[in-house]
């Protein structure tokens, strides 16, 4: 296939990417550090494009329920955010989830809680892997590392929505947001001109009429849909769990981190073996399903995991349930939009895990 | 018995002066006998099948009680959350401006949890059809104060009568989108008298029509009643609306062809 190398930043991207999926729409509203998207679809005219429909909305809400509208017609539609706006979200991603419909939502994380920082923070994992919105719901999460993963996790993202019929999300955080590092694109996509069955186009002459809700006031029948969307998300668990493992073959000691986290981890993985530590690093890419059986398996063999995170420590609960106490595990992890250094990885290792 | 008998003998084809609209489903109503929103619902249902645009129409419910609308209408249609409807409706207006839009929504979804999207989508001139029903409570949820409620007027969260110095003042959304230069066309009717169903049936059908011209909101307010919620028999809750409501909530059009009425 074709491609062209550009030198882009994260931001920029997730739009580009967008356009040439085929997306249809994009609703946003401004937010530091994720403000590029909408500011660059609005400079490339998706609409002579392509026909994309771009519109900054009045509120994250509204954006959120523009989605939640687009996604019931069928088509691609893609938003994005930064943490206090992606909790303005929460609402209408579970109406999305509790209707079945497909959406992508981009959350450029920014250190909270409240108006918090501009800088870049993993602090939303909890809000993204285990709800966020009421009710019992999962969001297929993925979680790039580089400028090039936040372009094709666009890509991925949309499949995965749409083979699930689930919003998917892409966790990143303002250091991705903002760096700049060259790409490989894809060719365009062209946009859907056939809809699925479930799509609101119009009740078609002789056929039963579409209706999008997520409203049943029979308990026994909302259980029975909520039975159906947790086989969803053992499916999802089953097949779709993605994954990096860098330097595990021979390991004694694992880094578990994943998107600006794991960069970093990848020099402490590096300084370590210099030293005679062998370490490894596990990257998970998927964060919702998790890598929970491919953890449990490697644990046998380590002495101990060190979770990193820029965070107070979320991630580290599901790499505890990941190893259910066969091996020692501990978070290590820099709050407020501070980036750790590899050294003060290696040393939180060797403090809290090797001599620990 | 017999008088049912006698009925049945003239209900023949030649007749029929009246036929129920293909576009309503032949399913009971959940709503409170005497309660306007069975004859809106019919009113836009006729509207639909007499403009031959069953299969090209996409309806938005609200949170409330016409949060079941789409077990009635025999259309595609979306649930929206709790005033996010005009938010929907933009969407799918864009995405399909072929297709006729409309949101049906009470006074609590519109012009309380859903002024900011009611407000920016009118504002914006999205070219979709917003239909609001006013009957100054929240129906569903037991008869509590609404931003529509009248001052004095009882509510089970106003239970001494709404004081406007403590509680707020009720709110004209109506003149509100009225103002903005997205709106095309605003209206305000009622459906308790065959007269103002006739007045409402063709306000509705204007407001439907006016999609094609692309030329921003229209807007149809119908003031109703809530007899439940009012706590009154039907015929009193009519005569205490057409006293109460009327006055502080004025009949008539507001905004025709992109130009005010009055």
């Amino acid at each position: 296939m074709k491609k062209e190398l550009k030198l882009m930043k994260g931001n920029e991207a997730i739009g580009e990417a967008a356009i040439r999926a085929g997306a249809d729409a994009y609703f946003g509203y401004p937010i530091t550090p994720q403000s590029e998207i909408l500011e660059y679809l609005m400079a490339e005219k998706p609409h002579e494009r392509t026909g994309m429909v771009v519109l900054q909305a009045e509120s994250e809400v509204a954006a959120i329920n523009m989605v939640y509208g687009g996604a019931a017609c069928g088509r691609k539609i893609i938003t994005s955010s930064s943490s206090p706006g992606i909790s303005l979200k929460q609402e209408g991603l579970s109406y999305i989830a509790g209707s079945e419909l497909p959406c992508l939502v981009v959350n450029v994380v920014r250190g909270g809680p409240g108006l918090g920082t501009i800088q870049p923070s993993q602090s939303d994992y909890f809000q993204a892997c285990k709800g966020g919105g009421h009710g019992d719901y999962r969001l297929i999460v993925l979680a790039p590392s580089s400028v090039q993963e936040m372009y094709d996790f666009v890509k991925l993202g949309f499949d995965l929505a749409f083979k699930y019929r689930n919003p998917a999300m892409i966790l990143t955080d303002g250091a991705l947001g903002q760096m700049m590092e060259k790409v490989w694109l894809e060719e365009q996509q062209p946009r859907m001109n056939e809809f699925p069955e479930w799509a609101t186009t119009g009740k078609k002459p002789g056929k039963e009429r579409t209706v999008v809700t997520s409203l049943d006031l029979d308990s026994a029948m909302q259980e029975k849909f909520n039975q159906k969307l947790q086989e969803k998300y053992r499916e999802l668990e089953a097949k779709e769990v993605r994954y990096e493992a860098i330097d595990c073959d021979d390991a004694e000691y694992l880094l578990v981190a994943y998107g600006t986290s794991s960069r970093i981890c990848q020099k402490s993985v590096q300084l370590a073996r210099e030293k005679g530590i062998k370490l490894g690093l596990l990257r998970p890419i998927t964060l919702y399903p998790f890598p929970k059986k491919e953890i449990g398996e490697m644990c046998g063999r380590l002495k101990g995991i060190l979770s990193v995170e820029m965070s107070a420590g979320q991630m580290v609960e599901d790499v505890r349930l990941s190893v259910d106490g066969k091996v020692k595990v501990d978070h290590f992890g820099r709050m407020g939009g501070i980036i750790p250094s590899a050294e003060e990885i290696v040393n939180a290792l060797e403090q809290k895990i090797i001599g620990g | 018995m017999s008088q049912q008998t006698e009925n049945n003998d003239i209900v023949k084809e030649e007749n029929l002066v009246f036929k129920k609209t293909n576009v309503l489903l032949d399913k009971v109503m959940h709503y409170c006998p005497g309660c306007g929103h069975g004859t809106a619902h019919r009113l836009i249902a006729e509207v639909i099948e007499e403009m031959d645009i069953q299969s090209e129409c996409i309806g938005i419910t609200p949170v409330g009680c016409s949060v079941l609308m789409y077990n009635y209408l025999d259309i595609d249609m979306q649930e929206a959350a709790h005033g996010r409807a005009p938010a929907l409706a933009t969407a799918i207006k864009r995405l399909q401006p072929e297709k006729f839009v409309f949101t049906y929504q009470g006074d609590g979804d519109l012009a309380a949890i859903g002024t900011a999207e009611t407000i920016h989508a009118a504002n914006r001139g999205e070219n979709f059809t917003i239909f609001f029903i006013n009957n100054g409570i929240y129906g569903m949820t037991g008869g509590q104060m609404a931003p529509t409620t009248l001052p004095n007027m009882k509510s089970s969260t106003s239970p001494y009568g709404r004081d406007v110095k403590m509680m707020g003042n009720p709110l004209k959304m109506t003149e509100l989108v009225a103002q903005l230069p997205g709106s095309y066309y605003v209206t305000r009717q009622a459906v308790h008298t065959p007269a103002a169903v006739r007045k409402a049936k063709k306000a509705i059908r204007k407001a439907i029509e006016n999609q094609k011209l692309e030329k921003g909101l229209s807007l149809v307010e119908i003031v109703s009643n809530c007899n439940s919620g009012w706590k009154m028999t039907p015929l009193q809750s009519n005569k205490w609306m057409e006293e109460n409501m009327f006055p502080f909530y004025e009949l008539g059009d507001l905004k025709v062809d992109g130009g005010m009425a009055k």
